[in-house]
């Protein structure tokens, strides 16, 4: 499938990296030709030098016979241009643009059906959507909805004290009390994918899936304390951040903004009429002090450098606060990151590139496809969610006498929409869904890929 | 440097040109020349062995593989290839010094074409065979060859791109699809296409088997290796023309037939670099056969040879159909002219080649615009498009190596007695990958009359030349082999 990227930026490199690891044929434009030529020591990819929104540079790009054009420039008219002109050019094209900006982001859906695009996307609400259901559902460092929020993907981290410490997995139904499986566990910064008889130690970060309600039972019983998070202090008054305040404005949790442009605040004071905006320097020290952070709060870094909020993260960490939250725009070098208390860690141009790469999945065969896909272990393994349809191999065997991958494993069934947690008796029927944990060298793209 | 990445990448290469020998041992075998067979059978088991080696010891390569990587890389690859395609001759004794057998086997993988046999006519089949062979794998290049069949998957793949600059020839290397593989299938498809059409036309003209499959793999490479003393003086009328006008078509971008193939003619019409290849050619023919109406007894015997030369010159391959040294010193001096320009980028010929050309005179003019204007800010376009600085400046860089390398190597040559016209031709013609060169080593004759060390420049000329001389100068660089 040719797939034609406009804008080399952050989210076209991530998408680059994953779509060309898959085997796609891809053409970079893009108007700077140091960037073009980066893009094409790094990967197996043509570069086009020019402007994306003119006919000639897309011609050349061969617009006329791709089947996918995602334009992820910096500029959303140009974005928008880009996937205009792509398809008066070549009818048949579906077209997937980023935009940005939030006074486009209430009519994202309109403007997908009047200009026929297939896709928009808003890396920076997706984000902030992300951040909005960490806040709510506290007690996990990370979670992933599928088959439309019916079962999650959570991170724990096991520690001295918890009852999972030093507990082989298969007596892990019997401590926790609840349905729920481990599907991925990052110890040392390899994912594992463990068995009945993988011991649990202090230091890992393990990947559970299992239905909402189950979550809630597991932090429960594994007793870890839940506050609910009464303020949410923002570090930095980007575009994140305003989703952010904006969804958290409905809940009843009180929100701050701490920022140090003061045309910024005066900005988001103006749009944002509940939140209190406060204009300082989120490094300065003495702020902290004055606010009186306390393990009711939930502190977000998300301020334009990497470095400050990792410090800033780790700061409020020490004065007690639970519930911290670090915005990274380079997820790169995550394993040095590995031993720090960030807490949740929250990188947009990823969730973009996920759900582009997953929707990109779902067009290349509509059979056995997968529908969604979410990189989780720091992008060391992958959950993706296929639907079983008639020509799927295997279909009525229970699990137990399958044959898969190294390092695959099912981590959910969802049959007539109820979850099941699998164990060797289960087995999956045309209609249902699959959630299918995997390392992400394995490359599964299709269901029967699972099978050896 | 990734000395793991490249020992991995030389394996395979070996692998390859051992493969390309088999055709040349089963020939020996055969053909009842069974001491040949055996020396083949030595030399693919030593490149078997090497390369068990190498590949035993890259298992655990890094993945890491960058531009200095993949100079080192090509570089390597052809000298370690050289190397061991030297043996057959050596082992079997039919070329029996070593550094002439070297001399020879990287005249045929550059596709020189220059000689050290006095006698080509004494060299069994199969290693004629393998001496054309040579040509045809060098002229496309072997590690192009490699990326189309090698599956490369997974990340960092891109360093494919390294190994693709450093081995085609031209000042702006690209890929014609996004896939390297698919890019290395379509040029070796094209390459197979064409040399394909080359043999049948040279069967039409009732050529033996073996030696239409000898020239037109020679012809494909731009080489010039023959199988007969007087290259292809001796063939039929038909068969010199099928060879003129197979020499202009490999000497033009492979590009060029991708975008026919694609419906793409306006583009290929457009294409300035060939119409400067097709005018320089159309002239030189012109005025050649003017110049030497008196020496053949018709216009058409004049025209024929003329253009047999100007082809075999300009697209670097060397073939000859008479003694061009013995022509007037017009026709001489523009020939010797052909040998520098070359043939286009992205062929399989060599010399500076005509895309360079091109922008060497479009920076002199805009110097001398410059000069006259001097606030005015002028960009360099080739086919309407803007050429990038960093390429400019790289091919001035191109051609200050150039003619240091053709200096130095004509004062060391000069060392062995021959006449100067002698030296300055036979460096020339090395260099730019042509084959024959004037007086001593013109076309007539061969370059056995020289000593060692000259023949050890000729060959670092010869590799320099094919690979554009950077993939072998950074071999000589200290920074290129430390670890890092």
């Amino acid at each position: 499938m040719k797939i034609i990227i406009a804008g080399y930026g952050k989210v076209g490199s991530a998408l680059t990296r994953q779509l060309s690891a898959e085997g796609y044929d891809l053409t970079i434009i893009d108007s700077d030709r140091k960037t073009l030529a980066s893009s094409q020591e790094l990967y197996d990819v043509i570069g086009v030098y020019g402007n994306c929104a003119t006919m000639e540079v897309l011609k050349d790009a061969g617009v006329m016979t791709a089947d996918l054009l995602i334009a992820a420039t910096n500029a959303d008219e140009i974005n928008l241009l880009c996937c205009l002109t792509a398809h008066n050019l070549n009818k048949n094209i579906r077209t997937i643009a980023r935009i940005r900006n939030p006074e486009y982001s209430e009519q994202i859906v309109m403007m997908r059906d009047f200009l026929g695009l297939s896709l928009l996307i808003n890396p920076e609400k997706q984000a902030a959507q992300e951040i909005e259901r960490l806040i709510r559902y506290p007690g996990f460092q990370m979670r992933e909805k599928f088959a439309h929020g019916r079962v999650e993907i959570a991170e724990l981290r096991v520690t001295a004290e918890s009852p999972l410490n030093d507990l082989p997995l298969m007596q892990m139904e019997s401590v926790t009390k609840c349905r729920c499986l481990v599907c991925t566990v990052l110890r040392d910064g390899i994912a594992h994918t463990p068995n009945g008889r993988f011991v649990l130690k202090e230091g890992d970060r393990i990947f559970v899936t299992a239905t909402t309600n189950e979550l809630a039972h597991l932090l429960k019983s594994l007793r870890i304390v839940t506050h609910r998070v009464k303020r949410v202090i923002i570090c930095g008054g980007g575009g994140i951040s305003y989703y952010l305040a904006q969804m958290l404005d409905k809940g009843n949790i009180s929100v701050q903004i701490v920022e140090r442009d003061p045309a910024k605040c005066q900005r988001l004071a103006e749009l944002l009429p509940k939140a209190s905006i406060i204009n300082a320097d989120a490094s300065d020290l003495t702020l902290w002090e004055s606010e009186r952070i306390s393990s009711d709060d939930a502190v977000v870094s998300m301020t334009g450098l990497d470095e400050l909020n990792m410090i800033l993260s780790l700061y409020v960490r020490n004065n007690g606060v639970n519930q911290v939250i670090t915005k990274l725009s380079r997820t790169e070098s995550t394993s040095i990151l590995e031993n720090l208390s960030l807490g949740s860690v929250i990188c947009p141009k990823d969730l973009c590139s996920n759900t582009i790469v997953g929707y990109v999945r779902g067009m290349r065969d509509k059979t056995g496809s997968s529908i969604a896909v979410h990189r989780i272990a720091d992008g060391k393994a992958e959950a993706t969610e296929f639907r079983i349809t008639k020509e799927t191999l295997n279909c009525g065997v229970p699990l137990k006498d399958l044959k898969l991958k190294k390092n695959v494993l099912i981590a959910s069934i969802l049959h007539l929409s109820q979850c099941i947690i699998p164990n060797g008796e289960s087995c999956f029927n045309p209609g249902d869904t699959v959630i299918v944990v995997s390392d992400s060298d394995s490359a599964i793209s299709r269901f029967n890929d699972i099978f050896e | 440097m990734n000395f793991r990445m490249i020992g991995r990448i030389i394996s395979f290469i070996l692998i390859v040109e051992a493969i390309f020998m088999l055709p040349a041992m089963l020939l020996c075998a055969f053909g009842g020349q069974t001491f040949s067979a055996v020396a083949f059978l030595i030399t693919i088991g030593i490149i078997l062995a090497v390369s068990c080696g190498l590949w035993l010891l890259s298992r655990k390569a890094p993945r890491g593989f960058y531009s200095r990587d993949g100079l080192v890389c090509v570089g390597l690859s052809w000298i370690t290839m050289s190397l061991f395609g030297a043996l057959p001759f050596a082992i079997s004794g039919e070329i029996p010094s070593y550094l002439d057998s070297l001399f020879e086997i990287a005249s045929g993988f550059s596709t020189t074409g220059a000689s050290i046999l006095n006698d080509v006519e004494a060299l069994s089949k199969g290693m004629l065979l393998w001496r054309s062979t040579s040509h045809w794998l060098g002229g496309m290049g072997v590690l192009v060859f490699l990326l189309a069949l090698v599956p490369i998957s997974g990340r960092n793949d891109g360093f494919t791109m390294h190994l693709l600059r450093a081995e085609s020839p031209g000042p702006d290397v690209g890929k014609l699809v996004p896939r390297m593989k698919q890019t290395a299938i379509i040029l070796y498809g094209l390459y197979i296409l064409l040399t394909v059409l080359d043999f049948i036309c040279l069967i039409i003209g009732k050529m033996p088997v073996f030696d239409a499959v000898c020239i037109a793999v020679g012809t494909a490479g731009t080489g010039g290796f023959g199988v007969l003393n007087t290259s292809i003086g001796s063939y039929s009328p038909y068969i010199q023309v099928v060879c003129t006008v197979f020499m202009f078509l490999f000497g033009v971008n492979f590009t060029c037939y991708y975008l026919l193939i694609c419906g793409k003619i306006k583009n290929v019409l457009k294409d300035e670099e060939l119409h400067w290849y097709l005018s320089i050619a159309l002239l030189s023919i012109i005025a050649i056969t003017i110049s030497v109406r008196n020496v053949y007894p018709t216009f058409g015997e004049s025209l024929r040879h003329s253009a047999f030369q100007v082809g075999s010159l300009l697209s670097s391959t060397g073939f000859s159909t008479t003694d061009f040294d013995l022509w007037p010193a017009f026709p001489k001096a523009l020939l010797f002219c052909l040998m520098f320009i070359g043939a286009s980028a992205g062929s399989t010929g060599g010399g500076f080649k005509v895309g360079r050309s091109i922008l060497i005179a479009k920076i002199i003019r805009r110097n001398v615009r410059q000069v006259l204007y001097p606030q005015k800010v002028q960009v360099v376009r080739v086919n309407g498009r803007v050429v990038d600085e960093t390429v400019l400046s790289n091919t001035n860089a191109y051609l200050c190596a150039y003619l240091i390398i053709i200096l130095a190597s004509f004062l060391v040559v000069s060392l062995d007695g021959f006449s100067t016209a002698t030296n300055f031709s036979a460096v020339v013609s090395c260099f730019n990958n042509m084959g024959p060169g004037l007086e001593s080593v013109g076309p007539s004759l061969n370059y056995s009359g020289y000593g060692a060390a000259s023949k050890i420049v000729l060959i670092f000329d010869m590799l320099a030349g094919r690979l554009e001389i950077f993939p072998i100068l950074v071999l000589f660089s200290r920074s290129a082999w430390k670890r890092r």
